[in-house]
């Protein structure tokens, strides 16, 4: 669409700039205050300079967390994304069963993080729990509380349980924008199923796609209710994921400074990463 | 151009969806006692204790009223507020219109657990705190943008020239926008309602930290009970429960437009 070019069209943006700049910029800038200064209580503050950054970048534990946070977020991108495509490429297109799969598919978005957290955590318990109980009669030695592999294991399956619909939601709005043309076409060609979902299928979900995999990148590396109500971050530091520590450090330990070093180097991580995705997705759409 | 085993691919997915909640609700009536003591697929004794509890004390059912409160008002500001600045992204270029987009996204990629603890003190020191007014402000930091993000797409769904042939017939440019453009993109205010509407119910970290009392969240009284009264678990999940089904009611009035909503109306 060729755009009139007005400056007065900021008139339209001004109430949300104002709200929008209230809740970030502001809190933004607090944590950049904390985030080069020393307080020793009181509300006696000293300048540190970049102390708690070098700190931040140089601590193993960050390390750590951040490690395993992009394991996570590699694991639940690799697993959700190619299953939530082959879903939405099964799923019928016309008739009766479409609204109630997609209601049915799009239930656990709605459910509050805390709720998922719990519910998962009921249903994984190794005595009580059907999933826990399942694979310990199957022979399995299963218990998520206190074995590290155990925890990722419900981790990833809760998450890939949590958001696999959104990806899958996200395919089939691509797919049903296929004209039957395109399909009538293939036919004629003789085209095998998979030149099918190759030249035609794919090309036209690959913008919903991105923002899938935006969403999905954002969300995941920001994961933190479901998380701590699940494990906690344990056993040990083993799910520790980059919210949890910050969440220790902050209100926990009461450490401002590192805390709010490392609140800015988690932000600056996900926009960096979230920029090259954004900047991917406008090249599409320019296209 | 499907093989017939892949059929049953969405059915399995469904069942494996529901699998966890199926178990939520079967322990919501058991009693404590058999939910400890034994291993059943379905509850011997069904009681509706565990719901009683919850309706008849108020400091669990007004958690849900303070929910869906600051729910509300969190919806009707971001799309109130998100509709003109969309419709400004849609068909105009001003000055710093890509950076401006790109910065309200940021915002939706902002870690709560960052801005937890600065929102106490900004709240507090506005005299918010404790109001569902300061939650509904605090989620509207990541749902404005998808509003505007996800109106911006409907919108420029629409051609222009329905702007150009109201202006000619002697609409004003308030006559048309309300009368004319929001009814034409009535869908997508739905969908950016409802995605407003889902994120608010869902979050928890700054609707916990924003309320102490007064305006306490369902999802906050959920876990202050769990952690002080020990292993009420039949208590949990009814609770539990019942936050599903605001959000399985909002699904059934947006069914016919989810699947191009989730696409941000960009299909």
């Amino acid at each position: 669409m060729n755009k009139t070019h007005d400056n007065k069209a900021w008139l339209f943006v001004l109430p949300v700039v104002a709200l929008v700049a209230f809740n970030a910029v502001i809190p933004l800038m607090t944590v950049v205050n904390y985030s080069v200064q020393e307080t020793f209580g009181d509300n006696v503050f000293f300048w540190a300079g970049v102390t708690w950054f070098e700190q931040v970048l140089q601590s193993e534990r960050f390390h750590d967390a951040l490690l395993r946070q992009m394991f996570f977020t590699f694991s639940i991108l690799a697993i959700e994304v190619p299953l939530g495509v082959a879903i939405a490429l099964t799923m019928p297109r016309k008739g009766p069963w479409v609204p109630v799969c997609l209601v049915l598919m799009a239930l656990p978005l709605l459910i509050p993080w805390n709720v998922v957290g719990a519910m998962w955590n009921i249903f994984a318990l190794p005595d009580i729990g059907l999933l826990g109980r399942s694979l310990n009669a199957l022979g399995f030695d299963y218990n998520f509380t206190r074995q590290p592999g155990d925890a990722w294991f419900t981790l990833i399956l809760m998450d890939v349980w949590h958001w696999t619909s959104l990806v899958v939601l996200l395919a089939y709005a691509g797919l049903v924008s296929i004209p039957d043309a395109y399909y009538q076409a293939a036919k004629i060609d003789g085209a095998r199923p998979f030149a099918i979902f190759r030249y035609i299928q794919l090309p036209k979900m690959k913008r919903v796609l991105t923002i899938a995999v935006l969403l999905r990148f954002m969300d995941s590396f920001m994961i933190y209710t479901e998380l701590s109500v699940l494990t906690g971050g344990g056993p040990g530091n083993s799910t520790t994921l980059l919210s949890i520590d910050l969440v220790k450090i902050a209100l926990g330990q009461f450490d401002l400074g590192p805390a709010a070093a490392m609140s800015l180097i988690y932000f600056l991580i996900i926009l960096a990463l979230s920029w090259v995705f954004y900047t991917l997705m406008m090249r599409n759409e320019q296209q | 151009m499907m093989t017939r085993p892949s059929r049953y691919v969405p059915v399995l997915y469904i069942l494996f969806l529901l699998l966890p909640i199926y178990w939520l609700v079967n322990m919501s009536f058991k009693t404590t006692n058999e939910i400890l003591g034994s291993f059943t697929l379905f509850p011997r004794e069904i009681t509706l204790e565990n719901y009683i509890t919850i309706f008849t004390d108020p400091t669990w059912y007004m958690g849900y009223v303070n929910s869906l409160t600051y729910v509300l008002i969190n919806t009707v500001i971001s799309v109130l507020v998100a509709l003109p600045a969309a419709y400004a992204f849609s068909r105009y270029r001003f000055l710093g219109d890509k950076h401006l987009f790109f910065w309200l996204l940021t915002n939706r990629m902002a870690p709560p657990a960052v801005f937890a603890l600065p929102f106490f003190q900004l709240y507090s020191a506005v005299g918010l705190f404790d109001t569902p007014i300061a939650v509904a402000l605090a989620h509207t930091l990541f749902n404005i943008p998808l509003a505007v993000w996800i109106l911006e797409g409907f919108m420029s769904g629409v051609p222009k020239e329905l702007d150009e042939t109201a202006y000619v017939d002697g609409h004003s440019f308030w006559s048309f926008f309300l009368k004319i453009f929001v009814p034409t993109i009535a869908a997508g205010i739905g969908v950016a309602a409802f995605f407003c509407f889902m994120f608010s119910w869902v979050e928890l970290l700054l609707a916990k930290t924003l309320t102490s009392v007064a305006a306490k969240p369902i999802a906050a009284v959920m876990t202050r009970t769990a952690s002080t009264s020990g292993y009420e678990l039949g208590l949990l999940a009814a609770a539990g429960t019942l936050t599903i089904i605001p959000g399985a009611f909002v699904i059934y009035f947006v069914r016919n437009y989810i699947a191009k909503g989730f696409a941000l109306g960009r299909v």
